[in-house]
Parts: structure tokens; C-alpha cells; sequence
């Protein structure tokens, strides 16, 4: 038996080879065969990447490992509108444009709601009726009797959808039932909620509960910021943005750390600057017909603020490090001492809470919040809305600004059909194509970044 | 999530060890105190005695290997040292005082690290976020990338690790060798004292195998303290200073790896008893 065994331990030379010197502290010649390779590398791409090609190079290496970025969809949105631009004229109008804004905001909020659980690697199929059940609380709390001020109001909102989150991401937790089951137990129990919730409350006369027109709640949607304001306000912000990111990028590089380029941060900054202008632009053209109509709805800054900070809070913040991490390895996460449950919760509270905010905006578009809330479909555009704009169903993947993208892609489709006369048939067909689309894309995507391992 | 520290701990271990020369080449200087002593452990799982009355010493600065067959409770062995299950019977002196780890967490409050086979790296994170995951140092409450990324650098380049092209680099992206490089550093940034590999080279061709070979090397010639558990011969007579055999959940041979050659070892591991002394030619011979 022992004779044996060391038959496959091929000869005893070959252990006494391998501690020849080459390994004992030579390291350098361990490394030997890349070693001209590495010295590029090592003074290469995102790290020292002084160069634009550098950059360039650096980029395709982060698409092809997975990390495809903001640029594929917004050249997707640019050739979308194109081609709604050539069929209907009237699409490119400073009334339709306005319109679709408007319309985009929603889809956007549903989209960075569902975005905290997709980060997670989760589901919330409860979106769509929490966003009516938020509306439909802002709504009666606004309204007689209750009467309370608006932002009261919008508060109580928030709170009982973050309190809904919160509920659902403890079962999801605690009882460790999937996400799926407990939220798609949500969409069914906050549709009853919904109307349960208008056939107490007298005033909402058939199941609809309207909001008052010269109330703010109603405004944040139907009520524009004057156009000398919002020119104002844009440099203001772009002001800012180009002072942080080119001081930042500065001393990133005073400090040796990795930094774009300067092209590169002066194209980001121009890219903002354009969207920017061409935003306030568009809306600063008057769309009224029979009295002047004019200014940058007040929703819009609105969402980008709520962007904004979720931004920050997701990127910037340990709670937002944390997610990534637990959607991307959750073993990893626990074993780096992470609260993963914790976060979880914290997520499905962000996700409910925002899908709150999305029901303000709802509310607001419409001037009333009913029990016909389409829930279910709501709750499948905020999946899409992620999805089309960059969030991986995979978890681990995905930022606020790909819920923007997403959800301008929704409504410029939504939109754009419509104008065309195309039927509802159509534009879910549309919407459906355009969703599989950005799946595949990511998946191929995904798939590629793995192989490379 | 309370320690806003994470940052300064790490720059004070690396200028700790990169001052300590002393120990680099300390393959026969065994003569100090063990870092970590096993004393008659013992492990039971119901009927399974899977260890009986294990006696190992770990001394800081060197490579232990642990050897054994499957079976012969090495994973037992690196979980009882790593907290996860209290040993049953006899102690664990920890810089020569006795310690009882309730969990994980102590063992790796007191320095011990292990960098278990799946690596418990999140892929879709980089370099320096894998790094610093769990203990991210903060600086207005935002957390303060230029301080993880200027420390994860150091710690790179402190381990000799040149292969990886850019620290902000999703770890999805890395080679296997290069995974093992990164759970390293991230062990050394955590101050561990006692780094314990399960199968550090399994999964990896030739050429990521020396790198990774050497990696251990120069984490030890940097006084820490190193427990590489492998089956896997050549990679132990390759980076052990010292060899610790397990056979059936009993310690059958400890010594300098000098006093081992394959085929005794491979009769440790197989049979409990080696017969041959080390560098007997008659092994060589029947095998060639």
C-alpha cells in the first residue's frame, strides 16, 4: 500500500526543482515572462490613464469585463428619437417634449425604486400598488377632512411606503421567504389596500380621490419654475458640478490616485452642459395655446435631486458599498462582517419609499389618485426602466442615473408610438422588444466578463 | 460599521512589517516563541472523533504546512484555529496565552485571518472596495476613496503583487492567481498576524501557482505568520518551512520541512509512520 501511493507525485526531483531559488525571494523572476507587459500595465489604464487613448483602451476593457456604462443607452435613446423625430414632426415639439418629461418621471422613480432591489439581486413586484397606496395617502392626508399642509402631507407618504418596505424586507429576512413570493403577495395586498382605502374615504366619490389645483402636491407637476429661474439654476448647478469634478480630478492626480483624463472630465462636463441647456431650452419655448406657457416643470428638479442623493447615498456611502457588495457576494459580504439582513431591510425600505415617491408624482400628473392605478404594469416598467438603463437582474449592478435613462427610454417609446397613432397593442409589443433587448445585451455582456476570468 | 479607523490600522501594520528585516530569511530560526500553539485538542462530532489530542506549533514569519490525506482533519483543524468550532478538549495558546474563540470574529480580532478556497471576493466590486469591504475609513461621512486607494496600493506593491493592471479593476476581471493576491492583501491590510490558506493553489494552472507559491513566501519574509493547508506535495516542499502531517484526525509528524522529503511525507499521510529517513535513495530508486 505505502510502495504505491507516491506513484503520482511523478519523481521526488520535482519538489526539490520548484524550491531552487526562482521562488525563494527572487521574486521578479517569478514574474518573469509578462514582465515587459507589466510595467505597461502597471502605469496603464484607469490608474494613470494621462491619456485619452489610454482611457479609451481602459473603457473597452471595462465593457468587455461587464461594466458597460452610460454610453450604449444613450446612443440607443439618441437613435429612438431619431426616428420618432423623422416619423412625426410634432414629436420634437417643445409641448410634446415637455410632456414626455413629465411622463418620464414617473417611469424614472419607478425605476430607481426597483433599482434597490435589483442592486441586491431582488425583486419587488409591489412597486406599482405601494406607489398607488403613497399617492392615494398624500392625497386623503391633503385633502378634507384631514387638511393637512402639503408637506405634511408628502410626509406621511413617505413614511407609510417606507414603513411598507420595511415590513416586506423583514418577512423577506426574517422568514427568509424570496422576494418575489413576499412582494408578489404585496401587489396583490396593497391592491386591496388601495381600494379598501377609497371605499372608507368619503370623499373619494367612485373610487377616485381628487387633489386640489392650487395645492403644491398638484403644482410639482402642472406648475413650471419661471424661465429666468431655471437658466439660473442650471448654471448654478453646472457651476458646481464642473468646479467639483475638475478639482476632484486634480487632486486625484496630485495624490497619485486614479483619475480620468481631462478630455474625459471636460467631456462629462459638456455633456451635462448640453443635456442641461437643451433641457431648459426646450422648456423655456412657449407650449401654450392660448396663454403663454413656459418654464421647467418643477418635478423635474425634483427627480434629479431624488437621483441625485440616492446617487451619493449609493456610491459615496458605506450603506450604498454595502449593497453592491451584498448583490454582487453575499458570503462575502457576511463574512466581512457586513449586517447582510440589515442591509437588505434597509433596501426593500429605500425601494417601497421610493415607489412612494413615485406615487406623488403619479398623483400630481393625474390631479387624482383612483383605484384604477395600473399596479401591475407600473411594477413591470420599473423592472424595465432598470433593466433598459443598466441595472443587472443579477444583482450587484446598477446606479440612479441608468433608472434616468431607463425611464426617458419608456416614455420617449411610449410617447413616440402614441403620436404615431400606434394602438396599445403596439406599444407594449414595443416596449416588450426594447426590454428584451437590453436583457440580452446584458447578459451577453455578462457573460463575456466572466469568461474572462 | 463603527470603525472609522480601518485606514490608519492598515498604513501601521505595513510600516510594522516592512521594519522588521529581521525575520525574512528566518527559515531555520525556529527558536523564538510559537505565535500559535495547539495543545491536545480534541474534536468529536457525535460518534466521529475527527481530532485526538492535536499538538501544533505555528511560529510567527514561517510557512506551516498542513498535510493530510482527506479525512485526516485538516479542515477541522484550520475552523477550530479560526473559531468557527470550539475545541472539545485542550487549549489554544494565542502569543502564549490561552484563548477561547467563541466565532469568527474573535479569531480575526486577534489576527487570524483565513482565506478560504472561494476567496469571498465580491466580483462586481474592485480591487480596493474588495479590500476595504466591511471596514471602509470615512472622511465627512462619505467614504474616503483616496485614502483606501492610496493604501491598497502600498499594500500591493508591499506584497510585490505587479500583475494587476489597475486597482480600480472589477475583480470579475482577475485571474485566479490574481484573486488569491487580492484575498492576501486584504489579509494583510487586516493586521492578521496568522494567515491561514485552505488549497491556495487548487484551482490554479502553472504559472499562477508560483506566483500565488510566491506570494506565501513573501508574506511570510514579512513576519506573518502563514498556515497553508494542500494536498498538493510540490506546492508544500515549495513554500514550507515547516511540515505539520495529519493522519486520521492525529498530528503523526511536525518538523523543519528540511527533515521531510516526498515520499516520507507521503507515507505520513498515507499510513500514520514513515519507515524511511529523509533523502533515502532507495525511495527515489524504487519510484524511477
Amino acid at each position: 500500500m505505502p510502495e504505491e501511493t507516491p506513484s503520482h507525485f511523478s519523481s521526488p526531483s520535482v519538489p526539490s526543482e520548484l524550491q531552487e531559488p526562482p521562488l525563494s525571494t527572487e521574486l521578479a523572476e517569478d514574474e518573469a515572462t509578462p514582465e515587459s507587459d507589466v510595467d505597461v500595465m502597471a502605469a496603464a489604464p484607469e490608474v494613470l490613464a494621462d491619456s485619452l487613448g489610454d482611457y479609451l483602451r481602459a473603457y473597452v476593457v471595462r465593457i468587455r469585463s461587464g461594466e458597460s456604462g452610460a454610453l450604449p443607452i444613450v446612443a440607443g435613446l439618441i437613435v429612438i428619437i431619431i426616428f420618432f423625430q423623422i416619423e412625426r414632426s410634432r414629436f420634437g415639439s417643445a409641448e410634446n417634449l415637455v410632456n414626455l418629461f413629465e411622463q418620464a418621471s414617473l417611469y424614472i422613480m419607478l425605476g430607481a425604486a426597483q433599482l434597490f432591489a435589483l442592486i441586491l439581486s431582488e425583486i419587488d413586484l409591489s412597486v406599482g400598488f405601494v406607489a398607488g397606496v403613497g399617492g392615494m395617502v398624500i392625497a386623503e392626508l391633503i385633502g378634507p377632512p384631514v387638511n393637512f399642509p402639503w408637506w405634511l402631507g408628502i410626509l406621511g407618504g413617505v413614511v407609510v411606503t417606507a414603513g411598507i418596505g420595511y415590513i416586506q424586507g423583514t418577512l423577506i429576512t426574517r422568514l427568509h421567504v424570496p422576494s418575489f413570493v413576499v412582494t408578489l403577495a404585496g401587489l396583490l395586498f396593497f391592491e386591496g389596500v388601495l381600494i379598501e382605502l377609497a371605499s372608507i374615504d368619503k370623499q373619494a366619490v367612485g373610487g377616485v380621490m381628487s387633489i386640489s389645483t392650487s395645492s403644491v402636491v398638484y403644482k410639482l407637476v402642472n406648475s413650471n419654475i419661471s424661465v429666468g429661474v431655471s437658466w439660473v439654476i442650471l448654471l448654478v448647478v453646472l457651476a458646481i458640478f464642473a468646479a467639483v469634478s475638475l478639482y476632484g480630478a486634480a487632486r486625484r492626480r496630485a495624490q497619485g490616485l486614479s483619475a480620468s483624463p481631462l478630455s474625459i472630465t471636460l467631456f462629462r462636463i459638456a455633456a451635462y452642459a448640453i443635456g442641461g441647456i437643451a433641457l431648459v431650452y426646450v422648456c423655456s419655448i412657449n407650449r401654450g395655446l392660448l396663454i403663454p406657457l413656459k418654464g421647467v416643470p418643477y418635478v423635474v428638479p425634483f427627480v434629479l435631486l431624488v437621483l441625485l442623493v440616492y446617487s451619493v447615498m449609493l456610491g459615496r456611502t458605506r450603506l450604498g458599498r454595502y449593497m453592491y457588495a451584498i448583490g454582487g457576494n453575499p458570503e462575502a459580504a457576511r463574512r466581512a462582517g457586513i449586517k447582510v439582513q440589515g442591509v437588505r431591510r434597509i433596501a426593500f425600505l429605500f425601494s417601497a419609499m421610493t415607489a412612494g415617491l413615485a406615487g406623488l408624482v403619479y398623483a400630481s400628473t393625474l390631479g387624482s389618485v383612483s383605484t384604477g392605478v395600473d399596479g401591475g404594469t407600473y411594477t413591470l416598467y420599473a423592472v424595465a426602466a432598470a433593466v433598459i438603463g443598466g441595472a443587472s437582474l443579477f444583482g450587484g449592478r446598477g446606479k440612479p442615473l441608468h433608472a434616468l435613462l431607463g425611464g426617458l427610454v419608456i416614455a420617449v417609446v411610449y410617447n413616440g408610438l402614441a403620436l404615431m397613432g400606434i394602438s396599445a397593442a403596439g406599444q407594449f409589443i414595443a416596449t416588450a422588444i426594447v426590454l428584451l433587448v437590453a436583457a440580452a445585451v446584458d447578459a451577453l455582456v455578462r457573460r463575456r466578463g466572466a469568461t474572462t476570468v | 460599521m463603527g470603525n472609522t479607523g480601518g485606514a490608519h490600522c492598515a498604513t501601521e501594520t505595513m510600516s510594522s512589517t516592512s521594519n522588521s528585516p529581521a525575520t525574512a530569511s528566518g527559515k531555520s530560526s525556529s527558536n523564538g516563541a510559537p505565535l500559535l500553539e495547539l495543545r491536545g485538542i480534541t474534536k468529536r462530532f457525535g460518534p466521529v472523533q475527527a481530532l485526538t489530542h492535536i499538538n501544533i506549533e505555528i511560529p510567527p514569519g514561517q510557512v506551516t504546512a498542513l498535510a493530510g490525506d482527506n479525512g485526516a482533519g485538516k479542515s477541522v483543524t484550520i475552523k477550530t484555529i479560526a473559531g468557527l468550532w470550539p475545541p472539545d478538549e485542550g487549549e489554544i495558546l494565542w502569543e502564549g496565552k490561552p484563548v477561547h474563540f467563541h466565532g469568527p470574529r474573535d479569531a480575526e480580532a486577534a489576527g487570524i485571518t483565513t482565506i478560504y478556497q472561494d476567496l469571498a471576493l465580491a466580483d462586481n466590486l474592485d480591487i480596493v472596495q474588495n479590500m476595504f469591504l466591511g471596514h471602509e475609513p470615512l472622511r465627512h461621512g462619505l467614504l474616503d476613496e483616496a485614502t483606501m486607494e492610496l493604501t491598497a496600493k502600498a499594500t500591493l506593491k508591499e506584497l510585490s503583487v505587479r500583475t494587476i493592471r489597475s486597482i480600480r479593476q472589477p475583480v470579475a476581471s482577475l485571474s485566479g492567481g490574481q484573486r488569491q493576491s487580492v484575498a492576501v492583501a486584504k489579509a494583510v491590510m487586516a493586521k492578521a498576524k496568522l494567515v491561514i490558506m485552505d488549497e491556495p493553489t487548487a484551482a490554479l494552472g502553472v504559472s499562477q501557482t508560483r506566483t500565488v507559491l510566491s506570494l506565501i513566501k513573501r508574506l511570510a519574509s514579512q513576519g506573518v505568520a502563514v498556515l497553508v493547508v494542500s494536498h498538493n506535495l510540490n506546492d508544500v516542499f515549495a513554500v514550507a518551512d515547516r511540515i505539520v502531517v495529519l493522519y486520521l484526525g492525529n498530528m503523526v509528524a511536525q518538523a523543519p520541512a528540511s527533515e521531510f522529503d516526498p515520499s516520507s511525507v507521503v507515507d505520513y499521510m498515507t499510513t500514520g509512520r514513515s519507515g524511511r529517513s529523509a533523502g533515502n535513495g532507495a525511495a527515489a530508486g524504487k519510484e524511477g
